[in-house]
């Protein structure tokens, strides 16, 4: 019965750590909003300028009164989910294509270097002459910015593919079409999921990016408006609504990727 | 006896930007219908480059095979090889859906050989679920499948444990010779060539030439663990060895 009691332990101190960690989180935020909040109605930061927790409620409210917060928050969900599914399966597809032919892939390496290392937003002018002030150009704006990175990876995942399995295909003497079809897409179907949940976050930055470029909708426009106008309390309350945003797209994407991926 | 494969004056070069290596020099040997030919040679000595082109995964750089058009070859590689998406029943299917001949005969034929070498409850499997000696025998009737005249196999004990591998390799043994196959394997390990062969072929270091043929025969042949206590075992243990170890 000692080690029982000794293992009891061990779990009961696991499980104690546990909640402590949680607590302590929940205090850090508390702790942040009820100094925030006690500094500007208090006058000791300027509430104009840092804004307040409660005034930031407020303006979520005021947004919902006036019918507008469920449609900016949509717009941007909108807008990311085409981007970052587009970026996948366009990333999935040149990935193939690389991969059927090593000369394309030589010819194109130093391009997409660059392409990677440049910084995006740089082109927002371009994006926005060349697709117009639209939804388009935020889409294309996100897009350049998860498609490179998806390519790269699914490419990689492609030609570290197992050595041996490939030998096996040759020595079926499988065609190229069959070992993608039948090694190469299985044995790299984690990667492709797991590239949505890089792509969810990096559609993200590319989707705010164009909506402070050219939107009249969506959270990203929220914060920019709040900003052109000085209202510091819209920029926060846009901060908040985006931080909410985003986790639970990397929730939803996550719950995705579980019932997709079945542990063989 | 009339061979089924004839292998004349194979050679094989290899070629990097700063050096051409000859793999393999001027190799001719008769394979004959039934036999378990095993080729032994030091590490890198195109033991599997010449596998590789008999299995017709590689080109020769000159010589030729001879053989009847009709042959079918079937490899075994060292690693199992089974995808881990795959059901057992799947994996072992794998060579005739590439092939595009999954008729029905064929797969009865794929059921009847798994369940015949004790796999039948395991066809709805995944390979994860399995021991290595199960996953080595499903690698096998993989190649089976294909109703090969001649195994090629490439060192298929060598990812296994020493005691399983013993018990692998006369499992191997048994379904091959109940199958009736032709067999060439390559391996690095004497006793295993020893136990198992008809003939051993000993290549030569780099670039691999013959360097001899030895015929095994045993007073009383038994599975290859048994041929392992039999009293000629370690005369022909030395014989190879001797071969092998004056290179080294």
């Amino acid at each position: 019965m000692d080690m029982n009691s000794e293992y009891r332990k061990y779990l009961s101190n696991i499980k104690k750590n546990n909640i402590l960690v949680h607590v302590t989180r929940i205090i850090i935020l508390l702790l942040i909003v009820i100094l925030w909040e006690y500094l500007s109605s208090h006058n000791i930061i300027n509430s104009f300028i840092y804004s307040s927790p409660s005034k930031i409620i407020k303006t979520i409210i005021s947004l919902y009164q006036t019918n507008n917060l469920f449609n900016h928050i949509w717009i941007t969900i909108y807008e990311t989910i085409i981007s970052f599914v587009l970026a996948t399966l366009l990333g999935t597809i040149i990935a193939i294509i690389l991969w059927y032919s090593k000369f394309l892939y030589r010819v194109m390496d130093p391009y997409l270097t660059v392409i990677n290392s440049l910084p995006k937003v740089a082109l927002g002018p371009v994006i926005i002459i060349l697709s117009g002030a639209n939804i388009k150009s935020i889409i294309v704006m996100a897009l350049l910015i998860s498609l490179i990175i998806t390519i790269t990876n699914v490419y990689s995942g492609f030609v570290n593919t197992d050595k041996n399995m490939i030998k096996l295909m040759n020595s079926f003497q499988a065609s190229k079409y069959r070992i993608l079809k039948y090694l190469i897409i299985p044995y790299n179907y984690h990667v492709i999921i797991s590239s949505l949940k890089i792509n969810v976050g990096m559609s993200m930055v590319g989707v705010i990016m164009g909506e402070f470029l050219v939107s009249k909708q969506g959270i990203g426009y929220l914060i920019n408006y709040g900003s052109q106008v000085f209202n510091l309390n819209l920029v926060f309350a846009g901060i908040l609504l985006l931080i909410i945003v985003s986790y639970l797209m990397y929730l939803m994407v996550l719950l995705l990727e579980k019932t997709l991926i079945r542990d063989n | 006896m009339n061979s089924i494969l004839e292998i004349e004056n194979i050679s094989k070069n290899y070629y990097s930007k700063d050096k051409e290596t000859t793999a393999l020099l001027d190799i001719s040997m008769n394979i004959y219908p039934g036999e378990f030919l095993v080729i032994v040679g030091p590490s890198g000595c195109g033991k599997s480059t010449l596998l590789n082109i008999i299995g017709g995964i590689d080109k020769e750089s000159s010589g030729v095979i001879r053989g009847n058009k009709d042959i079918r070859i079937g490899y075994m590689l060292q690693s199992d090889s089974l995808f881990p998406w795959l059901t057992i029943l799947d994996n072992a299917l794998l060579g005739l859906k590439i092939k595009n001949d999954l008729t029905k005969e064929n797969i009865n034929y794929v059921k009847k050989l798994l369940k015949t070498y004790g796999l039948s409850e395991f066809i709805n499997s995944y390979p994860k679920e399995l021991s290595g000696g199960m996953r080595q025998r499903v690698a096998l009737i993989r190649t089976l499948a294909m109703k090969p005249d001649i195994l090629l196999l490439d060192e298929p004990f060598s990812a296994l444990d020493y005691q399983t591998r013993l018990k692998v390799c006369d499992d191997v043994y048994e379904i091959i010779k109940e199958e009736n196959k032709t067999v060439i394997m390559i391996t690095h390990d004497i006793g295993e060539a020893c136990s198992l062969a008809d003939r051993i072929v000993v290549l030569s270091e780099r670039p691999g030439k013959i360097k001899k043929i030895f015929n095994i025969k045993w007073d009383k042949k038994g599975t290859p663990f048994q041929n392992r206590m039999n009293k000629e075992f370690s005369t022909y243990y030395d014989m190879v060895w001797k071969e092998i170890d004056g290179y080294e």
